[in-house]
């Protein structure tokens, strides 16, 4: 137990530190590198939580491919980020205030809040014990039966962006030679070959 | 000692703020507001799976995947954007981005 929380502690405290520097950090590739020490943290979370799955998808997509994603966004692009970077100084008391007022807030919800006697009679799809099921067991068989239509959702939703991200950065630029396979498939011996006799001691003119 | 629910749900609204408090810090710099919409979007993620653990109902991590596939989705979307963006304007401060005169 012990073990546990010195566990939460550690990981919730790397991924608070982690997600200050991702809102203060000068460098945007710093910022997503400390985005990416965040999730693993998030990750190291999920795991103590017994959501093995979600921890694993967590640093597989997340880390795998979105950070990457931004990754190559930032230094893909040309940007002074130092001409964007100014004025952070202006922005700090509102932004300081509007988060204390929102923090505040959050942590008297979930200091005044308890569970609802009766929610223990509506669970949904009681977690089976880890010992007989795992979790990504477990998680399967919830989400391939009774949560299909959010699955097909989810991947149609990944379609659309796919479709979406390609066609706003497809671009075809007018002076760049393409390969045409129409013109391919159409060719055939009689214009493809030129067979010339040359006599001897001639050569070709 | 014991870690419950609430120290998860803390965890989860101090994450929040933080991505608040980052759109509100860098109102010039899209991508850092897209990351913190992803900071935004773990929180939820981990109140999620911290009810679904502490009140013994899997439906909330299945619900959380449905978060983290709309988080990717709107990461690709976003980058992508930006770059069509940057690529006509050649800049990607938000103050710029007036072409439909919102």
């Amino acid at each position: 137990m012990i073990i546990t929380a010195i566990f939460f502690y550690l990981f919730a405290a790397v991924c608070v530190a982690s997600a200050i520097m991702v809102i203060a950090a000068r460098n945007p590739v710093h910022s997503v590198l400390f985005l990416i020490l965040a999730f693993v943290n998030a990750a190291g979370l999920f795991v103590l939580l017994g959501a093995e799955f979600l921890a694993m998808i967590l640093i597989v997509v997340y880390v795998g491919a979105v950070a990457v994603l931004f990754l190559f966004v930032v230094m893909m692009l040309d940007v002074d980020f130092a001409e964007l970077r100014r004025g952070v100084l202006t922005y700090l008391p509102i932004g300081g205030l509007i988060g204390a007022v929102f923090l505040a807030e959050l942590l008297v919800v979930v200091g005044a809040w308890v569970i609802g006697p009766s929610v223990a009679n509506s669970i949904t799809a009681p977690i089976p014990p880890p010992s007989a099921v795992s979790n990504t067991e477990a998680l399967g068989l919830v989400l391939y039966t009774r949560y299909v239509y959010f699955f097909e959702a989810a991947g149609i939703v990944l379609l659309i962006a796919m479709v979406g991200a390609i066609v706003l950065t497809l671009r075809h630029k007018p002076n760049v030679r393409r390969q045409n396979i129409a013109d391919q498939v159409a060719r055939h011996r009689a214009t493809a070959i030129e067979i010339v006799k040359v006599k001897p001691g001639q050569g070709l003119s | 000692m014991t870690v419950g629910l609430g120290h998860y749900l803390a965890l989860g609204a101090i994450l929040f703020t933080l991505g608040i408090v980052g759109i509100f810090l860098n109102r010039k710099n899209v991508i850092i507001i897209l990351m913190s919409i992803e900071l935004i979007l773990l929180s939820v993620n981990i109140n999620l799976v911290a009810f679904s653990t502490f009140l013994g109902d899997i439906v909330g991590q299945v619900y959380a995947l449905i978060v983290l596939t709309v988080a990717a989705a709107e990461a690709a979307i976003g980058l992508a954007i930006l770059v069509a963006y940057f690529r006509n304007r050649g800049s990607i401060a938000v103050e710029d981005i007036n072409l439909m005169k919102g």
